[in-house]
C-alpha cells in the first residue's frame, strides 16, 4: 500500500535546496505500530466568522452547526458517527451525542492541550479508528469568543483554566502577568536577545496572514490589508507585542471527521489521508519561567516524530498551517517544526517566504491573526481544502503535503502531516 | 512598603507549599526549595526533585541577587486590577543560585529594562496578609 505521492517535485526550491523528486517510503516493518497512512480526514466544517453583533448562537449550536457541515461534506449522517473528541472546557460528549442524534457513541476523549487539542485529536481520533474502538470520529470546536467571555478575561478570574493552574494562579497572576500574551512575550523578548529577531520580523508574520485573509471571503479581516508602518503603528499590548501580532476573538466554528483509510474510500469526498501525526508537552509543562531551554516547546519533541511516521522532511512539505495566537509563535513553531533552524526564524519570514507564491505558504487562510479564531481546527480545515485542490484563490499549486501545527497552554504542540490520499 | 488597590487583584494561595513562600516573603526573607538529596535548588515549590527524585528539602535562603532573563512591558492592563499600573513590567530574573523567578520592578522605567541588568529582591505588601518579592536595581 504505497502512497501515490512519488511525482517529481517542481518548483519551489527552499534554502539552496535543489528540486528532486519525492518518494514517500512506507516502512512495512512499521505497520503494525505506526497509524501512518492508516486514517484520513472525509469530512470538514465551518460556521461563518464574525466579530460584532456576535454570532447570536449559543456556543453548543455554533459545534453542531460545524458538525451537521462535516457530516455533510463527508456524506455521513448523525447514526453513522460513533466517536466524538469534545474541544477541552467547550462542550460535552453526551450533549453533542445527544444533539446530533449518535444513538451508538462508543468512543469519546477530550485533549486537554488548549489549542493543541485539535491536531492532537487527529492521532487520538486516528488510534481510534485503527483499533476499532469507532467508526467514524467527529472532531468540533467553536466559541463565543469575541461576543462571551473573552479569553483574557477568563483566565484571570478562574484558575481552573489556567495552564498550570495553582502555579499561574500563585506565581504569576500576583505579579499582573495574567494573560496568555504576556506569557508568552517573555519568551518573543527572550528570542530577539539571543538572536537578533526584529519588530520587522514579526511584522512579515502579520501581513503574511493578512496578504491572505484577502483571499479568503470568510475572514475577518478581508477588506482590510495591513501594511508594516500600519504593523508598527499599531499600540504595544504587552511588549514586545503590539496589537496586530495578536490573534483576532472572533464567534464561530468548524468540525473535521476522521475514519479509516478502508472507509474512507466509500465516502463522498476524496479523503486525506493523516502520513504522520505527533503531540508532546513542553518540559515543565505547567511552568515557563524555569525551563532550561526557555525556546522548546511540545512541538520540538512531537515535529521529528511526525516527519520520521509520514517518512518525509520538513523540505518536502508545500504549506503549512502554523497555530497563530500570536505572530512570535509562529516564528517559534517554524523553527521547532524544522522548516528552519533555531534562530533563524526572523530571516525565514522575511522576503515573502512564508506568503503565497513563496516557498512555504503559511496560513493560507489568514489564520487566528486574520481570518478568526476557531481554536486550531480552522487549520485542519484550511489543510483539507488546500489537499483537496479546493483553495480557490488562494490554492497553493499542486499542494501535495500540508503540515497543521496547534499550540496550547504554556507550549503544548501537536503536529499533522497531511496529504492527498 | 504597601500599595492601595482599589480593585481586588489575584493574590496567591496561604497554604501549602505556596503559602510557606509567602510567609518566608512576609518575614522579608527570599527563600527557595533546595533538595537534600542532591543539593538543586528549585522554583517552583514542587513535591519532589525531578533531577534525583528525592522527597527530601529545606527551605534555603536566596543572596536575593540575580540578573534579568527577560521580561514585558504591559501596556494595556488584561485583568481590570492592574489597569491603574500600566505600563508595567514583569520581569523574570535568574536568580544566583540559578533559579529563575518572576517579580516586577519597583525602581526602574520599563524604557531601561535590560536582559542582564543586576537586580536584587524587595518586598512590597500587597494586601494584609500578602507579601510578594519584587526587584530593584543595582
Amino acid at each position: 500500500m504505497a502512497v501515490a505521492l512519488d511525482a517529481p517535485r517542481t518548483g519551489r526550491p527552499r534554502g539552496g535546496a535543489v528540486a528532486r523528486p519525492r518518494t514517500i517510503r512506507y516502512v512495512g516493518a512499521l505497520m503494525t505500530t505506526s497509524l501512518s497512512d492508516r486514517a484520513c480526514i472525509v469530512g470538514i466544517g465551518e460556521t461563518a466568522y464574525c466579530r460584532a453583533p456576535g454570532s447570536g448562537k449559543t456556543e453548543l449550536g455554533i459545534q453542531l452547526e460545524a458538525a451537521r457541515a462535516a457530516l455533510a461534506d463527508a456524506g455521513l449522517g448523525p447514526r453513522q458517527l460513533d466517536g466524538v473528541m469534545p474541544f477541552p472546557n467547550l462542550g460535552s460528549a453526551e450533549e453533542l451525542a445527544a444533539n446530533l442524534g449518535i444513538a451508538n457513541l462508543r468512543f469519546a476523549a477530550t485533549v486537554h492541550m488548549g489549542g493543541a487539542a485539535p491536531v492532537a485529536s487527529l492521532q487520538v481520533a486516528a488510534a481510534a479508528v485503527v483499533s476499532g474502538s469507532a467508526d467514524y470520529v467527529l472532531l468540533p470546536a467553536g466559541w463565543n469568543g469575541y461576543s462571551g467571555r473573552r479569553v483574557r478575561e477568563s483566565v484571570a478570574v478562574d484558575s481552573s483554566l489556567l495552564p498550570g493552574g495553582a502555579i499561574a494562579r500563585d506565581y504569576y497572576l500576583p505579579h499582573g502577568l495574567t494573560a496568555p500574551p504576556q506569557w508568552y512575550a517573555l519568551i518573543a523578548r527572550r528570542h530577539m536577545h539571543e538572536f537578533g529577531t526584529t519588530p520587522e520580523h514579526l511584522g512579515a508574520i502579520a501581513i503574511a496572514m493578512r496578504k491572505h485573509a484577502q483571499l479568503n471571503p470568510g475572514a475577518v479581516m478581508k477588506d482590510k490589508p495591513l501594511t508594516m508602518d500600519a504593523y508598527l503603528a499599531s499600540p504595544m499590548v504587552t511588549a514586545p507585542y503590539r496589537l496586530f501580532d495578536c490573534c483576532l476573538e472572533t464567534d464561530g466554528g468548524a468540525a473535521v471527521v476522521v475514519t479509516t483509510r478502508e472507509r474512507a474510500r466509500d465516502l463522498r469526498r476524496h479523503p486525506v489521508a493523516i502520513l504522520g501525526v505527533a503531540a508532546a508537552q513542553p518540559y515543565p509543562a505547567d511552568e515557563i519561567t524555569n525551563r532550561k531551554d526557555l525556546f522548546a516547546t511540545g512541538l520540538t519533541l512531537a515535529a521529528p516524530r511526525a516527519f520520521a511516521m509520514a517518512g518525509v522532511t520538513p523540505a518536502d512539505i508545500d504549506f503549512a498551517e502554523i497555530y497563530d495566537c500570536f505572530t512570535f509563535e509562529v516564528l517559534q513553531q517554524l523553527e521547532e517544526t524544522g522548516f528552519c533552524g533555531r534562530g533563524e526564524g526572523g530571516p525565514f519570514v522575511e522576503g515573502g517566504t512564508i506568503e503565497l507564491g513563496g516557498a512555504l505558504p503559511v496560513n493560507t487562510h489568514g489564520g487566528l491573526l486574520s481570518e478568526a479564531h476557531a481554536l486550531g481546527m480552522s487549520h485542519i480545515v484550511e489543510a483539507v481544502r488546500q489537499l483537496r485542490g479546493d483553495g480557490g484563490e488562494r490554492q497553493v499549486a499542486a499542494a501535495a503535503l500540508g503540515v497543521v501545527t496547534g499550540w496550547g497552554d504554556f507550549g503544548d504542540g501537536s503536529i499533522a502531516i497531511l496529504g492527498r490520499a | 512598603m504597601s500599595e492601595a488597590v482599589a480593585i481586588p487583584r489575584p493574590l496567591p494561595s496561604r497554604h501549602g507549599l505556596a503559602g510557606e513562600f509567602y510567609a518566608w516573603c512576609a518575614k522579608g526573607e527570599l527563600r527557595f526549595q533546595r533538595c537534600s538529596g542532591c543539593g538543586t535548588w528549585r522554583h517552583v515549590p514542587r513535591e519532589m526533585c525531578a533531577e534525583c527524585g528525592s522527597v527530601a528539602w529545606a527551605w534555603e535562603r536566596s543572596s536575593g541577587r540575580g540578573r534579568i532573563y527577560t521580561w514585558t512591558v504591559v501596556a494595556r492592563a488584561l485583568h481590570p486590577g492592574f489597569a491603574a499600573d500600566a505600563p508595567y513590567a514583569p520581569v523574570v530574573v535568574e536568580m544566583e543560585e540559578g533559579v529563575r523567578l518572576l517579580g516586577r520592578m519597583v525602581d526602574c522605567p520599563p524604557a531601561e529594562l535590560a536582559i542582564a541588568m543586576p537586580v536584587e529582591v524587595v518586598f512590597v505588601a500587597v494586601a494584609p496578609e500578602v507579601t510578594l518579592p519584587r526587584f530593584r536595581r543595582t
